[in-house]
């Protein structure tokens, strides 16, 4: 295989007013004491710009998706959100700066609570932050956007295809309007139409709420036809 | 070593409680001969685990199964479980599996679940023993070195390869690998699929269960589009992804979907197996249907070119030959 070629600038964020959605400043992060899987690494998604991070498997894709999530802390770096800085917390990040960024997994069945609902699972951000009463107002609309209707949001898990489920995990990320959506190898496991469909949604919700994006994956295709500009992971790391 | 795979009308039921049923396989025939591959592609869910697991005899109890399913002269759906377990399943027919690394063994090395897979199918013993698995490894490229590494050591193209070796050493002269590649890089896709094409052009028949199409294109001789359980269209790879292209509905919107066409979606999901609608199952999603389409239409054409639809899109007639 060819190599492709280097991004020649992969860090040009857009000198506009409104403060990045993301900025990663020299991350360094691992698991364990075992060797570092990102090592100052720096990256920035401008305000509802789509950045498509690409790079093949077990460079440290998911690790970097990760720690903009705000799941997992990095050993050195600085993480912003909105221009806010999210790094220095002991354990968890603060409620409010958790819920600027949605993230999206490769395996639903993996990331879905089995026993609730599509619709509780959809829903249950809003629970768990107190805002129980937007429920009503607002899954229908978020669940026909990603292509979810009536009997589908009353199964669970099991009773629903990896597509389908996979909609209600796009669902549940955007349900608290974040700033930022990371989706790390969301389309993966599924066949090109639901791929399709899928980044149809997203992109139909970003042109509506502005939300910037993230996506990782190894698709160069995809990637660069779905987002505005692609990065190469190797050419993150420090020279 | 070689056997021609001859599937006739295979249906497979699912009851479930309340009176209701799945049909997950429905009617399905096909061919699959020596030193070729078929790819059985579509959307999740369509059935094409389900119709993999009935050609092993891994259907759950519960499944009523119909049809025949025939490797040289033995039929698959009828043989008994002893039959199956000790004469054709990683013997006649391997499992590729769909994720190696819950298929291998986390306690144990790569080498010592080969040497125990080479003595369960082929009695070895001592030094022979070694000599096969090693030889098996090398089948599959897997590398010596690796042998004796334990299977989280392993990257996922490794434990790819690693379950590729173990579903070669019982000489199998027909694959079925389900999903071989999923969640890999494009770059390990392309090797993994590589190597399955050689075991290919080696004489083993390989029936391909996959959502990749590039995967698909890369290295299928022919090409079976499953929709709702059914083959909807059965035709040439080559003229399938090139010119002059997909002659059913729903085929042609797959391929559109990928992002390198029109990256549009088929309109609409796929519809339940438990609630299929009359008729054309594909009917609600198709902007070619009309009132012909409430009579499910049969699989039509010869064996280089065959399609399930009412109208399906026309190629030029007939070159002189194929
Ligand atoms: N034991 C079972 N009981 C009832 N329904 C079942 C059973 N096993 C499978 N099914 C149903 O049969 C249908 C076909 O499933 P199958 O696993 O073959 O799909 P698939 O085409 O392989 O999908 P994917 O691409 O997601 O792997 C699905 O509707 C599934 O829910
Ligand atoms: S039979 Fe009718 S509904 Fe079905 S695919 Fe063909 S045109 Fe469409
Ligand atoms: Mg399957």
């Amino acid at each position: 295989m060819p190599e492709p070629a280097p991004e020649p600038t992969c860090e040009t964020a857009p000198e506009t007013t409104p403060e990045p959605a993301l900025e990663l400043r020299g991350i360094t992060a691992g698991y364990d004491r075992r060797e570092p899987v990102l090592r100052e690494v720096s990256l920035t998604v401008g305000d509802g710009e789509a950045v498509g991070l690409l790079g093949p498997s077990g460079c440290g894709k998911s690790t970097l998706a990760r720690v903009a999530a705000l799941l997992h802390r990095p050993q050195a770096g600085t993480v912003r959100l909105a221009g806010r800085p999210a790094h220095g917390f002991h354990h968890r990040a603060p409620r409010e700066l958790r819920t600027t960024v949605g993230v999206v997994f490769q395996q639903p069945r993996l990331a879905a609570d089995p026993r609730l609902t599509l619709a509780d699972l959809i829903a249950e951000p809003l629970r768990a932050t107190g805002r129980r009463a937007e429920v009503r107002v607002r899954l229908p609309a978020l669940a026909a956007s990603v292509g979810l209707g009536g009997d589908l949001l009353a199964r669970r898990p099991h009773e629903v295809s990896d597509g389908q489920l996979q909609r209600a995990c796009l669902a549940r990320a955007l349900v608290l309007r974040p700033r930022l959506l990371v989706c790390d190898e969301m389309t993966a496991m599924l066949d090109a139409s639901t791929t399709a469909a899928l980044v149809a949604a997203v992109e139909e919700y970003r042109r509506e709420h502005g939300t910037a994006l993230l996506a990782v994956g190894h698709d160069r295709v995809l990637l660069e036809r779905w987002c505005d500009r692609t990065v190469e992971f190797k050419t993150l790391l420090p020279r | 070593m070689t056997a021609r795979l001859s599937v006739r009308e295979l249906s497979v039921r699912f009851p479930l409680r309340g009176g209701r049923t799945v049909a997950a396989v429905t009617d399905v025939s096909f061919d699959l001969a020596p030193g070729e591959c078929l790819a059985l592609v579509g959307e999740s869910g369509c059935g094409k685990s389900v119709l993999a697991s009935a050609l092993l005899g891994l259907l759950p109890g519960n499944a009523r199964v119909r049809g025949a399913a025939r490797l040289d002269g033995l039929d698959l759906l009828t043989a008994g479980e002893a039959v199956l377990a000790r004469r054709v399943r990683g013997r006649r027919i391997a499992l590729v599996p769909q994720s190696p690394a819950s298929h291998l063994t986390p306690v144990r090395t790569v080498r010592s679940q080969l040497e125990e897979t080479v003595r369960e199918l082929t009695g070895a013993r001592g030094p022979k023993l070694r000599g096969e698995a090693e030889r098996a490894a090398e089948r599959a490229a897997f590398p010596a070195g690796h042998l004796d590494r334990y299977p989280h050591q392993l990257s996922g193209g490794l434990a790819q390869r690693a379950a590729t070796a173990l579903a070669l050493v019982g000489g199998a002269p027909l694959l079925i690998a389900d999903e071989p590649t999923t969640g890999l890089d494009r770059d390990l896709v392309d090797r993994t699929v590589d190597e399955l094409r050689r075991q290919v052009d080696a004489g083993h028949g390989l029936l391909l269960i996959t959502h990749d199409l590039a995967a698909a294109e890369r290295i299928a001789d022919r090409v079976a589009v499953m929709y709702a359980g059914r083959v909807v269209e059965l035709t040439g790879a080559a003229g399938f992804f090139g010119t002059p292209g997909p002659r059913h509905p729903y085929a042609r919107g797959l391929l559109e979907a990928l992002p390198e066409r029109s990256f549009t979606p088929v309109p609409g999901m796929p519809p339940e197996l438990d609630a299929l609608p009359g008729g054309c199952a594909f009917a609600p999603r198709c902007d070619r249907a009309t009132g012909a389409c409430a009579a499910v239409p049969a699989l039509t054409g010869a064996r280089a070119g065959a399609v399930a639809c009412h109208h399906a899109h026309s190629h030029a007639p007939e070159a002189a030959d194929a």
